[in-house]
């Protein structure tokens, strides 16, 4: 579209808008400094950093935090590996059926994510599975999966269609096409799902209450924290912390894909 | 001596549709051969057959006297020029030129030189450094030719290699084309839409319709002689006669084409057909008018420097009787 | 000389691996597919099979053991007028929820796809982008700060001397409580926050399409802003209005955790799902509730498929 001088209305709604979504978030920085500390009481009566050392001395936070990162490499691993190759499928072939494999995949997202978390508890149930680090595993992977895969169908079809030809009249087979051509191609793109699929996995809450049985990942913590406050001040540390650490990979999966695919992130 | 390429009664299905049916066609060792059509005639199938990208449904392909049946592309010893180029962004000018090399084992310095000699021999030297989102159309398209011949192919296989250039571009390259396919000797195997690429360059042509081969000769044979109706109509801007009109000139009641450069006006007295002029069009070194009979209407190139009639008179037509050629209704 | 070139790499068990995916391309295919159809096949499918098969079981009201033997009683008990409060209950704040959000998100998306060019489009989308991806969590816990009695938009309106209007409207039945934090509003404000990023991205995704000679020419036939909006503008942007609200709606209808932390004690979808697997211990009616986001959503679904809302997506 052409750039022309937008009218000043339109300007403000759209400001307002942008600071309604990151003002409540900045807020939670302000909070983590303050001094009091058993009410939300605005203005901060005074700044403090004593709940940095509280927050880094409880161990239930460092134990939290460990389960999360596990969970999220091993299902952002799992999910790499599933939706690059149906990617590879939904974009580079063409087979009956290709729109119900595009649904099935977008499905664990599309749907309530209550409905994943209970009927994956309803399948452990039926099945005598006891919870574990894998039960958690299977449900973050299975709604992951989406993300990796929008990411690399979008680079798929911008690849050329000739060049995996190109490859193979040049005397390549089908492992040489996937080693020099196929992966360097993808690379930024499943860099750039596997971070976003790192962040939806570190962050999610509302399937794992029901595939985490009594373990604690640090969304499962504050959740905890939100229905039975303990110790409010450590958990704004722990929420300020969490701000960052998860807009890291976003940052990067940004820069990753920049200038080549529209809206990479767009699949959460 | 076997043939480069030979096909045996092939035909290529997808669903309903028949994109190649029932090919046969010889192609020699050293020969420019063209494959000409428009879009959804086949040829382009006929050319990836011949690659290995689909394999056909019925019928042979041999190269060089060899069935290719289940054969990947990378086992055959041909090379293609994309219609798109499909150089590797990921890679150098020089990693994509020797990129076959690398792949079949060649050492590193010396796949290098070969490289370098190769885009030397495309006029890009001193370019192996550059990506190919640096290049301009032109240069991309040597890069291919490049990358192709560096492998030293028994037959090149080229799909549309010049839609994406500009007409000077285009008319310079067909040239080119042809140089360089007398320089290295191997067997071109061109497709194309534009009669005007397939003539010039060509030693034959094929022409295509629908899936089925309408004539194969020297460009020559095919613009002057066509043998189907479509091929009057496709190559060259002919007039194609109707049985009626056909007789009306002397020739037997079929269709008949008769190129307009064979017709001359004279004066309307004492010829044996005359019409009037409906309209002219200038070319530049010719002109093309159209002349209404009685059975109808036909074209006749006026070259330049002589008269041109206007619209509403009349004329007188003469033509050597050979210039008539009966066609199969087909 | 041979047609066949055979280079050394072409021999061996990766070569003749390859030469087999090329004659049987379905062997590829099956390759590919294979592992991501088995995956989501046996653990999602499966376990929404599950999830059915479960809501055919009923407890008994006593003992609280579950009786597998099938029976339509629990899917009898979601009808109760309890259970249907529910549902009206939660489709009507999703569907207040989507428009909302559809109305905040407009504009921004409209300016992005517009008017920001360069550093500012770039800013734009990361302007999304983060919150999209920010803790959802963190998002929750940041509204219970600002909407607690003693927390920053109470403090805003006794600092300018309005603590009357707030009070006055938090004394309006249905959608005001004790305070903000617990009051049908703050659940409200607290969904369309949390869900408008998804919102924004389809709809600007739309509208990025649409050239904006378009809008000249509407203006430039004589069209108002107004009837441009409605006549050009609206009709292309819908498929990514419905692409947007797919989630919003979707979202909203499961969701347990904001209704929770932030409201009354009125109960959602989500959060009765909740409390019958939890609490109560009876997943045969946890089951069936669920299904109905998914018959919702299912219907939601096919009419939006049928506007061509995928394609913004």
């Amino acid at each position: 579209m052409r750039a022309d001088r937008a009218p000043w209305w339109l300007g403000a709604l759209a400001g307002g808008g942008l600071l309604f979504l990151h003002g409540p978030i900045l807020l939670i920085f302000a909070y983590a400094f303050s001094t009091e500390d058993s009410s939300f009481t605005w203005p901060p009566p005074g700044l403090t950093l004593r709940w940095f050392g509280a927050a880094w001395e409880r161990p239930d936070i460092w134990e939290a935090l460990g389960l999360s990162l596990r969970v999220a490499l091993v299902s952002t691993a799992v999910a790499l590996v599933l939706g690059t190759l149906c990617a590879a499928a939904v974009a580079r072939t063409r087979f009956f059926g290709r729109e119900v494999v595009s649904l099935l995949v977008i499905l664990p997202i599309a749907l309530p994510g209550i409905i994943t978390g209970i009927a994956l508890r309803s399948a452990f149930n039926l099945a005598d599975i006891p919870f574990s680090f894998w039960t958690i595993v299977l449900g973050h992977a299975t709604f992951c999966v989406v993300v990796v895969h929008n990411n690399a169908v979008a680079r798929f079809r911008r690849m050329s269609g000739s060049l995996i030809e190109a490859s193979m009249d040049l005397g390549a087979t089908y492992g040489q096409t996937l080693r020099h051509v196929i992966l360097p191609n993808i690379a930024t793109a499943l860099l750039a799902g596997g971070m976003l699929a790192f962040a939806l996995s570190f962050d999610e809450v509302i399937v794992t209450t029901f595939t985490a049985g009594n373990q604690a990942t640090l969304p499962i913590w504050m959740l905890e924290e939100l229905v039975r406050p303990r110790e409010r001040p450590v958990t704004n540390v722990v929420a300020m912390v969490v701000v960052l650490v998860t807009a890291l990979p976003i940052l990067a999966a940004y820069h990753l894909t920049r200038g080549t695919d529209t809206v990479a992130g767009s699949g959460k | 001596m076997t043939s480069a390429v030979s096909f045996r009664g092939v035909s290529r299905h997808f669903g309903e549709v028949r994109a190649v049916d029932g090919v046969d066609l010889d192609i020699a060792e050293g020969e420019f051969f063209a494959m000409l059509g428009p879009s959804g005639s086949g040829k382009t199938t006929c050319l990836r057959l011949v690659a290995g990208f689909e394999a056909p449904d019925d019928g042979e392909i041999r190269l060089f006297g060899e069935p290719v049946a289940g054969l990947p592309p990378y086992r055959r010893a041909v090379n293609t020029v994309f219609q798109d180029y499909a150089l590797f962004p990921h890679l150098s000018v020089l990693d994509n030129v020797a990129y076959g090399l690398m792949i079949s084992g060649v050492g590193k310095a010396e796949r290098r030189r070969r490289a370098e000699e190769a885009l030397g021999m495309m006029a890009l030297p001193g370019y192996g450094a550059r990506r190919p989102s640096e290049l301009s159309g032109g240069q991309r398209q040597r890069v291919a030719l490049a990358r192709a011949l560096v492998n030293r192919p028994r037959v090149l296989l080229l799909d549309e290699p010049l839609g994406a250039l500009d007409l000077k571009l285009r008319e310079q390259m067909q040239d080119e084309l042809k140089a360089l396919q007398r320089k290295v000797g191997i067997t071109f195997l061109l497709v194309t839409h534009d009669q005007g690429e397939a003539l010039s360059m060509a030693d034959r042509v094929a022409v295509f319709d629908r899936g089925r081969l309408q004539q194969v000769g020297t460009p020559a044979e095919v613009y002057g002689r066509p043998r189907t109706r479509f091929v009057a109509d496709f190559v060259g801007s002919g007039n194609v006669l109707a049985p009626e009109l056909a007789r009306a000139f002397g020739g037997a009641a079929a269709w008949t084409s008769l190129r307009p450069e064979a017709l001359r006006l004279v004066a309307p007295e004492g010829a044996a057909l005359a019409g009037t002029v409906m309209a002219a069009r200038y070319l530049g070194a010719a002109t093309r008018v159209a002349v209404a009979l009685p059975q109808g209407e036909v074209a006749v190139l006026v070259p330049g420097g002589q008269a041109v009639p206007e619209a509403g008179t009349r004329v007188g037509l003469a033509w050597e009787a050979g210039a008539l050629h009966p066609m199969e209704a087909a | 000389m041979t047609a066949a070139a055979a280079g050394a790499a072409r021999g061996g068990v990766a070569g003749r691996l390859s030469d087999l995916l090329w004659r049987r391309p379905s062997v590829l295919l099956a390759l590919l597919l294979g592992p991501p159809l088995l995956w989501l096949g046996l653990v999602y499918l499966g376990s929404l099979g599950a999830l059915l098969v479960q809501s055919f079981f009923s407890i008994d009201e006593f003992s609280g053991v579950i009786d597998r033997t099938p029976t339509l009683r629990t899917w009898g008990e979601l009808l109760r007028p309890a259970n249907l409060d529910i549902i009206a209950r939660t489709v009507l704040m999703a569907a207040l929820v989507t428009g909302a959000s559809v109305v905040v998100a407009f504009p921004i998306a409209y300016y992005a796809a517009r008017y920001a060019r360069g550093r500012w489009k770039a800013a734009f989308y990361l302007g999304v982008m983060l919150p999209l991806w920010s803790s959802y969590l963190v998002k929750v816990y940041a509204w219970k700060l600002i909407l607690a009695k003693e927390g920053i938009v109470g403090w805003g309106f006794e600092s300018v001397g309005l603590g009357w209007l707030l009070e006055a409207f938090l004394s309006v039945p249905g959608i005001g409580g004790n305070s903000l934090s617990v009051s049908p509003t703050g659940t409200f404000l607290v969904f369309v926050h949390v869900w408008l990023p998804f919102m924004i991205l389809p709809i600007q995704a739309a509208l990025e399409r649409v050239p904006g000679s378009l809008v000249e020419a509407s203006a430039d036939l004589g069209a108002s802003p107004g009837r441009t909006f409605r006549h050009v503008l609206w009709p292309l942007a819908l498929p990514g209005v419905v692409a947007g609200s797919i989630f919003t709606f979707s979202l909203t209808l499961g969701d347990y955790i904001i209704p929770q932390i932030i409201g009354t004690s009125a109960r959602f979808i989500g959060l009765a799902v909740y409390q019958y697997q939890g609490t109560a211990g009876n997943v045969p009616l946890a089951a069936a509730f669920a299904v109905v986001p998914i018959a919702v959503m299912g219907l939601y679904l096919w009419g939006a498929k049928r506007m061509g809302a995928f394609d913004a997506m």
